[in-house]
């Protein structure tokens, strides 16, 4: 009898004293360095408001990511590398509004990211542009875009320069035909494909977003790389949302909205430069200029209309890069 | 309801219901969850699944990898068995020890780092290269990981008849004029032919499933190198939840189909 109470008074005394609120942040693969650091900042932020707050992060694909929230698990946060996958956990648990882009600034996508090329030291197949790719002998290295949100943008960003070259979405076709014809493998993930470029040595030139590229500058030998920036290129967005309805369950809506906000701060977007996210806010966005290449970047609304509409015209069963395949 | 096989021991209701409770819960359920869901697909929409191109080509190459993986297992699978009871060297727990290393292993791990040593520049891949063979991003290459994960079921399937067999035999069919050879195909093998049949079923079925490990290696070109564990997994990644479990249910029915094979050929031998 005595024990009970002893448990009692163990368990439930701290759990009186800190009233605090404990998010999850369901975020994809590449965005883990980047989130410990602002967490970090937020929840300093938070404290010197009086409100304890903890951050778990759950970080994986961003496809596998968004089927998780839809089959269950309760993030009151999600950050994903594409807007088709919040539309996804929208259009199929309901938890959060269809019209999730409108809650905060810039499509919801505090930072952003573009599509560039990484080549090996010297740029020995003279890569400079999209059609280089295409040249004789050079291979091309992307992922699986049915299994790597990374490659979709990879597979979008060259439809949209093939084209901006011919007559539409048939020399759009020709072109991404042609570059998959290049392409030796489809590693299952964006950073397998940098793997197997940057530690195997196989391909010529790597097909990543530019946080990726110039991550493998930073973390390996970046004698050994060169980075170059395409002339017309895609606009990365990868949006962020609250997920209402179980943050309101949790006592969190607040608090989450709060910790979204909280990204587009001059301090959390001078960490996103640093991880090389660009920055949206215009003050930092002036500070990196020198970092981030001009690029001229299309959005995938401009040129697919939205991201479901590209979903389901290139990606989906049957869709255009199946037929890439099966003829 | 059975009747009770003579046992001395009491307790044949309970451990029956935990039996049935235990794999309804774990097997039974799930299994018909899938069926379940491949039920609310009309049958031309599952013939339209089953019968695609790109479907038909990862299960072949599924199949074709799993078998030839099991097979070359049953052969070095059998000798490192051999070799592990039958000798005594310096070492030979360790060895003992390691053949288990395949189960132990994450198979990312393994699959990153088969595919190290097979690609075009690494240790293994550059020597094989140079004779024209593919180590990685390859039919081989996806056999090369199927053969690692499913090396430990046929040694350890066979090592323990070959443990228990009676040396005596041998020693008789030698003295009553056997070759070595003779002594062996007709004495030996005899014996351990079910044990490698049974490590064979094991080594297929694992390797048909697996996943952690071939996606590094395989190259996953439609086609060409995606097994159909991937084909499973990129449905899903869809929201295809439909034909995830068509494929996964075609999957079952096969490996059910050849399992009963080598159990029927395996029946045949013994009665024989």
């Amino acid at each position: 009898m005595r024990l009970a109470w002893l448990l009692i008074v163990a368990l439930g005394v701290p759990a009186l004293l800190s009233a605090e609120h404990r998010l999850l942040h369901v975020s994809y693969d590449p965005t883990r360095e980047l989130y410990r650091e602002i967490n970090d900042l937020f929840l300093a932020d938070q404290l010197r408001k009086g409100v304890i707050v903890r951050i778990d992060q759950s970080h994986g694909g961003s496809g596998k990511q968004a089927r998780s929230v839809i089959e269950g698990l309760d993030a009151d946060v999600v950050s994903l590398a594409l807007g088709y996958d919040i539309d996804e956990i929208a259009a199929r648990s309901g938890l959060l509004s269809k019209n999730w882009r409108d809650a905060l600034p810039y499509n919801a996508a505090p930072f952003f990211s573009t599509i560039v090329f990484v080549v090996r030291a010297g740029n020995p197949k003279g890569i400079k542009d999209w059609p280089d790719l295409l040249k004789e002998g050079v291979k091309v290295i992307t992922p699986n875009p049915k299994t790597s949100g990374g490659a979709r943008w990879n597979y979008l960003a060259a439809w949209i320069y093939g084209r901006s070259i011919g007559n539409g979405d048939d020399s759009g076709r020709e072109f991404v035909s042609k570059l998959f014809s290049q392409v030796p493998l489809l590693d299952a993930g964006a950073r397998a494909a940098t793997t197997t470029f940057a530690q195997r040595g196989i391909g010529d030139v790597l097909i990543s977003w530019e946080s990726e590229a110039l991550l493998i500058l930073d973390l390996l030998a970046a004698e050994r790389f060169e980075v170059v920036v395409p002339a017309v290129s895609i606009l990365a967005e990868t949006p962020v949302a609250v997920i209402d309805k179980v943050a309101e369950k949790k006592g969190n809506r607040e608090v989450a909205r709060s910790y979204l906000e909280f990204l587009y701060t001059v301090e959390a977007q001078r960490i996103a430069a640093k991880h090389h996210f660009r920055p949206r806010n215009p003050q930092v966005a002036a500070e990196c200029a020198k970092v981030f290449p001009l690029v001229e970047m299309r959005t995938v609304e401009e040129e697919f209309g939205s991201w479901a509409e590209a979903h389901r015209t290139h990606f989906e069963e049957g869709g255009v890069f199946d037929q890439l395949f099966e003829g | 309801m059975a009747k009770q096989v003579d046992s001395v021991l009491p307790g044949w209701g309970l451990s029956l219901g935990v039996t049935l409770t235990f794999l309804s819960v774990l097997l039974l359920l799930p299994v018909s969850l899938l069926l379940l869901k491949v039920s609310e697909l009309s049958s031309s929409e599952i013939m339209a699944i089953v019968s695609s191109k790109r479907s038909l080509a990862a299960l072949w190459l599924s199949v074709r990898t799993a078998i030839q993986a099991a097979a070359v297992n049953v052969i070095f699978g059998t000798l490192i068995a051999w070799v592990l009871v039958r000798y005594r060297f310096f070492g030979r727990r360790v060895l003992d020890a390691c053949v288990d290393l395949p189960f132990a292993l994450p198979t990312a791990v393994a699959g990153i780092t088969l595919t190290t040593l097979l690609s075009p520049k690494g240790l293994y891949g550059s020597y094989l290269s140079e004779w024209g063979i593919d180590g990685a991003y390859s039919p081989f290459g996806i056999t090369v990981a199927l053969v690692f994960v499913g090396l430990p079921f046929v040694v350890r399937s066979v090592q323990p008849v070959l443990e228990d067999m009676n040396l005596d035999l041998e020693f008789a069919a030698m003295s009553l004029g056997a070759s070595r050879l003779q002594t062996w195909v007709k004495v030996v093998l005899p014996s351990i032919v079910p044990a490698m049949v049974t490590g064979f079923s094991l080594a297929f079925a694992r390797a048909l499933g697996e996943y952690g490990s071939v996606v590094f290696i395989a190259g996953n070109m439609p086609l060409r190198t995606e097994i159909l564990p991937l084909l499973i997994m990129t449905r899903l990644e869809q929201f295809n939840y439909g034909a995830a479990c068509v494929l996964a249910a075609m999957m079952l029915f096969v490996s059910l189909v050849i399992l009963l094979g080598t159990k029927f050929l395996d029946g045949g031998i013994r009665t024989r």
